[in-house]
């Protein structure tokens, strides 16, 4: 019997075996993921499809990382089933795995919105490294000219600098005004229109696909997609890049409480004993709007499944929160959004902006009672980490706050205190 | 383990720490050629932060905790759990700056020319690293720290 049953091998599953293996040198642990590749970065398949890493280098993990941390990896094979009162996990084929603490790592599935056509051959979605092969092989089986990439967010954007690097002609549509709309307030995201534009692609916005079109010859094949308000863009291939959703089917009928994701407590515990839920698909507390919500992202996922994993080896930790927040690196523009980018009018907040438009610099906070809750930086991050800092401790910057956004921020503009606190300076 | 340690009150802000640390990290080890002309143009790994009349240099921290290694993507920021540093991978890294937006102490360095980031690695088989051996007013110092 394994002590440790994880499904899942990605972010929240690879935290979980660290964080068990530190606390826990021996104690059996069986990892099943359905995926035939594991360890991989997820967030690297764009640069697989843009031909910049191949498979060895988006392993992030050692070659023998299972080996080297004593787990049994069961690859290849899906859990389809979960029984709490014998505490088994059944895969395909009906064999069961029984575990003493288990770890729900499933993440999520790419959010498919009812198009007619999206069964046509050139369709595709793009999370797992299966996903990046198929493309990346679909283009140089057809030597693939165009392609739809539909949605402007943190998937799309990727996809679309990876098939323009391939040489393909690529046509962005969204269907909020502004792409990266969730990271970006309007003048952030123009000045990523701007560049992305300038790189060649077409953006659409304000609408999205009604229809996927076939060929005349062949209507199984994709010819180009019929836009919801007006127009066709022909393409070869139509990527499907809006999101994820949390694939909580396991639990779906149990008594495992869920939301739209699995509701877990701040040690990763869902409402059934002795099981745990980490990554895109549980949710977790968002420390700006002080609830637990999806965050469907990598580092977070990470320490979800570091703080699931120490609980379950019997060391107690709790997960202090995360928040919207990525980086950015695409089409030469690095980027930083962490919080609130965006937020409605409301007289408690009070916004901090630096314009710089000859560099295509672009810097703005958000202070609530002079304590940061937004940062957006663009074209100047390096020192977003002390800004992170700043704001994940709820330091009340009031005293320094006008030096936040000048071009040299940096510790010295803070007082000696904090300094000496995180050992600074001497 | 031991660390890199900063003396606010001596340093004098002259930024010879960067001038060494960039030349220890070029490829042709000399000054002229690795401000001047060398490409990749090499990075320094540490910097001085000046708010007059305080300066102070900053590099990383080898935190314990080090949030850039449970940050990185691509595995190529790692903690040594036997001399406590930690590493970076140029080779590994996809240069996606999420290290950059959770580090503390901003001690990350993007190098954009090889779309990676660059950060202090303790100059890795020298006895003391090259900002503290140069330092003309010791305000930089290697010394055993706790955590």
């Amino acid at each position: 019997m394994a002590k440790y049953v994880i499904v899942g091998a990605s972010a929240a599953g690879l935290g979980a075996v660290e964080a068990i293996r530190d606390v826990d040198p021996d104690g059996t642990i069986t990892v099943i993921t359905e995926e035939n590749c594991s360890h991989y970065s997820r967030p690297m398949i764009s640069d697989f499809v843009s031909g910049k890493a191949g498979l060895k280098k988006i392993d992030c993990r050692t070659e023998d990382f299972w080996k080297e941390n004593n787990v049994k990896v069961i690859i290849g094979k899906k859990a389809t089933a979960l029984n709490f009162n014998e505490k088994t996990v059944q895969l395909e084929g009906g064999e069961k795995v029984p575990y003493e603490k288990l770890l729900l790592a499933t993440g999520g599935k790419p959010f498919v919105p009812k198009t007619e056509g999206s069964d046509k051959d050139g369709v595709f979605t793009f999370t797992t490294i299966n996903d990046a092969q198929r493309i990346a092989a679909k283009i140089f089986a057809i030597n693939a000219k165009a392609a739809v990439v539909i949605g402007g967010g943190l998937i799309g954007i990727s996809i679309t600098e990876a098939l323009l690097k391939r040489g393909l002609k690529v046509t962005m549509v969204e269907l909020q005004d502004k792409i990266l709309s969730l990271l970006l307030d309007a003048k952030g995201s123009d000045i990523m229109e701007a560049v992305v534009r300038k790189a060649g692609v077409d953006i659409i916005t304000g609408q999205s696909v009604q229809k996927i079109l076939g060929k005349p010859d062949n209507d199984g094949v994709v010819e180009g997609v019929l836009l919801t308000k007006s127009g066709q863009v022909t393409c070869d291939l139509v990527i499907m890049a809006i999101g994820v959703v949390p694939r909580i089917e396991l639990v779906a009928g149990s008594p495992v409480k869920t939301n739209r994701g699995i509701v877990v407590d701040n040690m990763m515990r869902t409402s059934m004993p002795d099981v745990y839920a980490s990554g895109d698909v549980a949710e977790a507390y968002d420390f700006v709007l002080n609830q637990n919500r999806l965050l469907p992202l990598w580092p977070l996922a990470v320490l979800e499944g570091q703080v699931a994993g120490c609980n379950m080896a019997g060391k107690q930790a709790t997960y202090a929160g995360g928040t919207n927040m990525s980086s950015l690196k695409y089409f030469g523009v690095p980027v930083v959004s962490v919080g609130l980018a965006n937020p409605k009018e409301d007289p408690t907040l009070e916004v901090l902006t630096k314009l710089d438009p000859e560099h295509n610099v672009y810097k703005k906070l958000v202070l609530k009672n002079n304590v940061i809750v937004g940062i957006t930086l663009v074209n100047s991050i390096e020192r977003a980490g002390i800004l992170y800092y700043l704001m994940k401790n709820g330091v009340n910057v009031k005293k320094f706050k006008q030096k936040l956004l000048e071009d040299d921020f940096s510790w010295a503009a803070l007082p000696t205190g904090l300094q000496r606190k995180m050992s600074v300076v001497q | 383990m031991k660390k890199i340690v900063a003396k606010q009150e001596v340093c004098m802000g002259c930024g010879l720490c960067e001038v060494y640390c960039t030349v220890q990290h070029s490829k042709s080890k000399d000054v002229i050629k690795a401000y001047n002309s060398e490409r990749p143009k090499p990075i320094s790994r540490v910097t001085v932060e000046r708010n007059k009349p305080v300066s102070f240099a900053i590099q990383c921290r080898h935190c314990e905790d080090a949030p850039c290694v449970t940050a990185c993507l691509s595995g190529a920021m790692k903690k040594d759990e036997k001399t406590g540093q930690v590493t970076h991978d140029k080779e590994k890294c996809m240069g996606c700056w999420t290290c950059i937006m959770v580090c503390p102490y901003g001690a990350i360095k993007m190098d954009k020319e090889n779309h990676v980031v660059a950060k202090c690695d303790l100059c890795q088989g020298f006895d003391e690293p090259a900002c503290v051996a140069n330092c003309p007013n010791e305000a930089l110092v290697f010394k055993e720290v706790k955590s």
